[in-house]
């Protein structure tokens, strides 16, 4: 994709991408290379130095059993995620493109959560869910469910899956429903003239229409749930109880800042790196073929 | 004021050659039109002329200075293009006085000059409004108010007028010619419609596939046109075109002998030009067109007929208070001077021979 | 089917779905309106009390003890000059870099942009131990420059001005050159102005963005008087010793929300328009 009309000269456009690729050498691609460099050393005990292990702290990190349990937690965190914020989303959307009264006032309270923080996010639905003051959490004890997240691991992830999924809600709301206005209505029009009724119209032309924006909002989701959650985890269970809640992200951050693992925390990172960029190559292949698709 | 030289201009992208040496010279105050079908390289000319795409060889002079390596804006040319190019976000005379800004003209003799092109144009009233506030008659104003405003050496249009319905089309190009004629500028205007050309030009170029095919007035175009191409593009209805033979005392076409002097050997194949507007109604003439089409115009009827059961389809102009009919059969003469004679391969018209027989 | 009689079942839907996302925050809104014994006194009333202003008060002069008394209008402060620094910083130098990218040729173009496309790829907390490094090694621990810089190296809006400044026909950039102007002018006086709906949504996006900031600003910031409002949230839910005053974490929440609701309300028709641009 390039103009057909340009101005001549490399000097000025020199000039105008300086700041930017400065800012982006010093705060990107050194880094990025350092923790590849730091993912095939190890340190010892006392930080002095460091000798090159080769892939030693990858398979380390791979038979880890934390490490396994992070992936495993991750997995099912991002796919829960992923859903409870692409369901209600879709929903909606498809209920906002129905009225027309009140449509703006709808999009706009839809919108709010976006707006918020994920850490604030966590402090919100920690409270409702808080074993002591939570008022959620009182009218589960009351109906006989044993609620408490600093103990049970299960209830935990549970939590932060809902707070984080909340947050999401709006996003997807908003792509799903630029893409159903995106759908032309004649063809709508023309499968009712045809006898298709509601139901079968949304399954059969909605719905397919609908897939490269669901694909690409499913990537969206699974990179916020693996990276943007980190406050909500810090916030709300500090990945715990016992690890329950941990994710990738957070074991990062914790095996190298507070465990001061250097070698492992970077391994991990470039396992990470690895991941979003799969992540992103594929999005960006489906976005392509979805642009001629349209 | 000044004048406009091409010299043996060529074009080529890569390995192909799409402008095939165009030489013109254009007078002071002269208008200059290149007219020709989509892709034939008119407008790849013109931004050839106003810088906007280098020349692979020849040269371009602006009153005897050559300017191929100079950059568009210090040629001191003007340009209106096809889409007005106004800038949006900008109000009437802010995008008239752009051009003016950029040279660091004074502040007064800035308005004064927006001032005097927005009279000239009647545009007084809009200079606060934005493109989008304006229908398309406005804008196309306003863009050639940003090229008056400058008083450059040569006006450039690159088919201005191709965006508005055909009401405004008309009104405009008179318009534009008084404002040419007035103004004195010299200009080489781009356009696909032969109408339009034939109206406003002094000059024509017809283009054809990257060839310059002929060059002159339109009414020596019209009437001795150089190429069958430029016989079937000027004009409208189109000319026919039809394959015959010189014969004895003329050329045969579909079996009618039509009297003129041939040139050239009899028996030789030649393709035959003549023009809807030229055939006269001849009870016995050389043609009989069996009617199969008619379009009725009102002042005028174009009917379309076939010579004979399987014979070519000639059109003919007749007066719209003849009535006729399809499937009747009407006999047409052609005067010798109003036949035109073609090459069959080179396309080029065949010698002088209008003399009448 | 009956119009009118189906049209209900979308609203109903539609606020019951206002109903799940307004509730968390009804909830606290409740909370920061009443002292703590209420809230203690569970379940907790969903009628908003008499106290906000106090409490809202309090949170913002003083903190909690929990914070060692931080006052929450600093960390708010400290926040909004983050994600102004983080919104403009970016633009500032993404414009630029799209313009070069789009409209000129030379050599090495392929290069840098897919240099700066690259960082779409890796968002900051995967190269957080390093960025650490050199963030400390630059001396920029606890200050502004520190907090923002690491977080403008990425491509998002670089990509979305290129995207539109391709869009721009041709034919003006010709009246352009024709007029006179230098393509540095011709960046200001046009480029920049059609630019403006594609600016004020990427100031939204990434002014939330950097409001959010969670990992970065825990690493790089040490003293308590460059927290941020989403991270010293964190430390007013103490666990174990002193009872958490959640009637001022209420509050708190509440405040740490208004800025970026404000600025989404304030800008939603270019926003949502923007957004949806962004990714495509």
């Amino acid at each position: 994709m390039e103009r057909r009309v340009v101005f001549s000269g490399w000097v000025f456009p020199a000039l105008l991408l300086m700041p930017q690729l400065a800012v982006t050498f010093v705060f990107f691609f050194w880094p990025a290379g350092q923790a590849i460099l730091q993912s095939v050393e190890r340190g010892d005990a006392f930080g002095l130095s460091t000798r090159f292990v080769g892939l030693e702290n990858f398979t380390a990190v791979l038979a880890d059993p934390a490490y396994l349990a992070s992936v495993e937690v991750t997995f099912v965190f991002s796919f829960a995620v992923a859903f409870l914020a692409l369901a209600p989303g879709l929903l909606f959307a498809v209920m906002a493109d129905k009225v027309v009264r009140g449509a703006a006032f709808y999009k706009t309270v839809l919108l709010l959560p976006y707006a918020v923080a994920p850490a604030i996010a966590g402090v919100l639905w920690l409270f409702l869910f808080n074993p002591s003051v939570g008022i959620i959490a009182v009218a589960l004890r009351r109906a006989g469910i044993d609620w408490n997240v600093v103990l049970n691991g299960r209830q935990a992830l549970l939590l932060v899956i809902l707070a984080a999924a909340w947050k999401q809600i709006s996003y997807s709301f908003l792509f799903f429903l630029a893409g159903l206005q995106a759908i032309p209505k004649a063809l709508l029009e023309a499968s009712a003239i045809d006898g298709a009724s509601t139901r079968r119209r949304f399954w059969t032309i909605v719905f397919p229409l609908l897939a490269p924006t669901s694909f690409f909002l499913l990537v969206v989701n699974i990179v916020y749930a693996f990276f943007d959650t980190f406050g909500i985890i810090h916030n709300v269970t500090q990945g715990g109880p016992a690890k329950a809640t941990e994710i990738l992200v957070y074991k990062v951050w914790y095996d190298g800042v507070v465990g001061l693992d250097l070698g492992s925390s970077a391994a991990q990172s470039v396992i990470l790196m690895a991941i979003v960029i799969a992540l992103t190559a594929i999005q960006f292949r489906f976005i392509e073929r979805r642009v001629h698709y349209a | 004021m000044a004048t406009l030289t091409l010299d043996a201009i060529r074009k080529s992208y890569g390995e192909r050659e799409v402008v095939h040496g165009i030489t013109c010279a254009v007078a002071d105050g002269e208008l200059v039109v290149v007219v020709g079908p989509s892709g034939c390289g008119k407008s790849t000319l013109l931004r050839m002329v106003a810088g906007l795409e280098p020349v692979t060889s020849g040269t371009v002079s602006i009153d005897g200075r050559v300017v191929n390596a100079v950059e568009p804006k210090d040629r001191d040319i003007a340009m209106v293009f096809q889409n007005y190019a106004l800038y949006p976000h900008m109000s009437v005379f802010d995008n008239m006085a752009y051009g003016l800004k950029m040279r660091k003209m004074g502040r007064a003799e800035i308005r004064e000059r927006v001032a005097r092109a927005a009279r000239i144009l009647q545009l007084e009233d809009l200079l606060a409004r934005k493109p989008r506030q304006l229908s398309g008659g406005q804008r196309q104003r306003v863009a050639m108010g940003r090229a008056i405003v400058r008083d450059p050496k040569i006006f450039l249009f690159d088919e201005p007028l191709s965006n508005l319905d055909a009401q405004l089309r008309v009104q405009m190009r008179v318009e534009i010619k008084q404002l040419q004629q007035e103004l004195g500028t010299t200009s080489l205007y781009v356009t696909h419609d032969q109408v339009e050309a034939m109206t406003l030009a002094d000059r024509l170029i017809v283009m054809n596939a990257g060839t310059a095919d002929q060059i002159g007035p339109p009414l020596a175009l019209y009437e001795r046109p150089a190429t069958a191409f430029v016989a079937g593009f000027i004009g409208s209805p189109a000319m026919n075109l039809l394959h015959g033979r010189i014969a004895e005392r003329g050329v045969v076409v579909d079996g009618a002998i039509l009297r003129c002097n041939g040139p050239g050997e009899p028996g030789r194949p030649v393709l035959v030009g003549l023009r809807p507007e030229h055939m006269e109604l001849a009870a016995e003439g050389p043609l009989s067109l069996r009617i199969e089409l008619l379009e009725r115009l009102g002042a005028d009827t174009i009917l379309h007929g076939r010579q004979g059961a399987d014979g070519l389809v000639i059109s003919a102009r007749v007066s719209g208070t003849i009535q006729p009919a399809i499937g009747e059969v009407l006999g047409f003469a052609i005067r010798p001077e109003r036949i035109h004679l073609f090459d069959p391969e080179s396309k080029r018209r065949l010698g002088d021979y209008a003399s009448a027989a | 089917m009956s119009a009118r009689r189906a049209i209900w079942i979308p609203h109903a839907i539609l606020l019951a779905g206002l109903a799940l996302v307004l509730f968390p925050i009804y909830v606290a809104l409740v909370a920061s309106s009443l002292t703590l014994r209420d809230i203690l006194d569970t379940p907790m009333t969903l009628i908003p009390g008499p106290d906000i202003f106090a409490n809202y008060r309090a949170a913002l002069a003083t903190g909690t003890t929990s914070t060692s008394g931080q006052p929450v209008a600093a960390m708010l402060l400290n926040s909004l000059v983050m994600a102004l620094a983080i919104a403009i910083g970016k633009i500032a130098i993404s414009l630029p870099s799209a313009y070069a990218v789009a409209f000129f040729r030379f050599p090495l173009r392929r290069v840098c942009f897919w240099a700066i496309f690259v960082t779409l790829m890796l968002p900051v907390e995967v190269r957080i131990i390093p960025t650490y490094k050199i963030v400390a090694d630059l001396g920029l621990i606890d200050r502004y420059a520190g907090l923002t810089l690491p977080l403008i190296a990425s491509a998002t809006a670089t990509l979305l001005f290129r995207q539109f400044f391709l869009t721009i026909p041709d034919e003006l950039v010709e009246a352009a050159k024709i007029d006179g102007a230098s393509p540095w002018r011709f960046f200001i006086d046009t480029v920049i102005p059609l630019s403006r709906t594609n600016i004020a949504a990427l100031f939204v996006i990434l002014f939330i963005y950097g409001w959010n900031q969670y990992l970065w600003p825990l690493l790089v910031t040490n003293s308590p008087a460059m927290t941020t409002i989403v991270i010293g949230i964190r430390q007013m839910i103490g666990n174990g010793d002193a009872q958490t005053a959640w009637h001022l974490v209420m509050a708190t929440a509440l405040l740490a929300m208004l800025p970026p609701v404000a600025v989404v309300l304030a800008m939603q028709r270019w926003f949502v328009a923007g957004l949806v641009e962004t990714e495509k």
